[in-house]
């Protein structure tokens, strides 16, 4: 097996993906075809989508009223594919903030932020952010203060989740795009907050 | 169509209950008591998806939210600190 | 998995090979996406991880988990066989 220009023996899951796919495209349920395009879709879906989201939002109030109406629909406007994504966004405010777990599996808004993070996927993160949430918020460098309420999102069943961050004091005229660059992957699941560079 | 019995400030509580298979309802949350936040919809069964039936018909489905210091016992924080989690109807009361 | 004890989030990221992205994709068009043919739901590939020896979690990656997972489904809902399976396993091995 070729992989990366050097040949390496396949390890037995590699070697079941690589069977699988085979057996799939010889009974004619797949073709290559759609495998790779698939893999270039997803390969497209990075959190810039999200943030584009999020600009828009900051500048447009109708909008972001819209947004936490129906998220999907909010985002389907911008031109975004939401597939079967059913999005639930919540407000950062100055007395509460949001962050979003699957304590169950993996579940991500992946339409707009691509493929979730490996920590996102770890048995601590999923364990933990459910009952002490400022701690590890803390280990992200995130400290929440006292008086400012937590709300964890745990996505347990059909519902997407992503957080929309408050606008950062210092960006007043700033551009959708400009506005757009400082809201990370990480502002948007919860364990950061923008920051002006 | 499985008529939609909670609406949003309802006080509900999750069943008690450690069946077999596959479950969207934590663990930890079961036996808690928290108020309906939102109706989600209704959406097929995923306890019936899961072993390749149908899942029909589909079941209403909420976000309740349940205080954190009532749900753990040594919760550190504020005291309206919340959990909001997805729980179908029939794993409410 | 919530409120089980557990260490420090470490805040690893991981840059995905080739053959990840492509069960990744797999997933995604056997769930019905993308023109893909409906023959699994999402709710079936969850249930055969959580059916995973317990340390799967530890010993096995992410991908591993699910690329295993979603052969489960398809041996279960007769998509392929276990024979069909092992004869091109040991065919591809040959192959190289």
């Amino acid at each position: 097996m070729k992989d990366n220009g050097n040949y390496q023996p396949y390890s037995y899951f590699q070697l079941m993906e690589v069977s699988l796919r085979e057996l799939l495209v010889e009974k004619g349920i797949v073709t290559e075809t759609q495998v790779s395009e698939e893999v270039e879709a997803m390969r497209k879906r990075t959190p810039a989508i999200g943030a584009k989201v999020v600009a828009r939002a900051w500048v447009d109030d109708a909008y972001r009223q819209k947004l936490l109406a129906d998220g999907s629909r909010a985002c389907e406007e911008l031109g975004i594919e939401v597939a079967a994504l059913k999005l639930v966004v919540v407000e950062n405010t100055p007395s509460t903030h949001n962050v979003v777990v699957c304590t169950l599996c993996s579940c991500y808004p992946r339409m707009l932020l691509g493929i979730p993070p490996e920590w996102y996927k770890s048995r601590s993160y999923r364990s933990r952010t459910v009952n002490e949430p400022r701690a590890v918020l803390a280990e992200f460098g995130l400290r929440v203060d006292e008086k400012t309420k937590i709300r964890v999102h745990d996505s347990t069943a059909d519902m997407r989740y992503l957080v929309l961050p408050m606008r950062p004091a210092g960006t007043e005229g700033w551009s959708e795009d400009r506005l757009a660059a400082i809201v990370t992957r990480d502002c948007m699941i919860g364990v950061a907050v923008p920051r002006l560079h | 169509m499985v008529e939609t019995r909670f609406k949003p400030g309802d006080r509900v509580k999750v069943r008690k209950a450690y069946p077999l298979g596959h479950i969207r309802t934590p663990f930890y949350i079961r036996g808690h008591s928290g108020v309906i936040e939102r109706v989600c919809g209704s959406f097929g069964n995923p306890e019936e998806l899961a072993q390749q039936r149908s899942g029909e018909p589909k079941q209403p489905l909420y976000r309740v939210r349940f205080l954190q210091k009532e749900v753990w016992p040594a919760y550190q924080g504020n005291a309206d600190d919340a959990l909001e989690v997805e729980i179908f109807q029939h794993w409410l009361e | 998995m919530g409120g089980l004890p557990a260490g420090k989030v470490e805040p690893t990221e991981h840059d995905y090979e080739e053959w990840e992205r492509r069960v990744d994709a797999l997933m995604v068009l056997l769930s019905g996406g993308k023109g893909g043919r409906k023959l699994m739901t999402v709710d079936e590939l969850r249930k055969n991880i959580e059916a995973l020896p317990p340390n799967a979690y530890d010993r096995m990656g992410y991908y591993e988990r699910w690329v295993t997972s979603i052969t489960q489904v398809m041996i279960q809902r007769g998509v392929i066989t276990t024979d069909e399976l092992g004869r091109k396993m040991a065919e591809i091995e040959k192959r190289g």
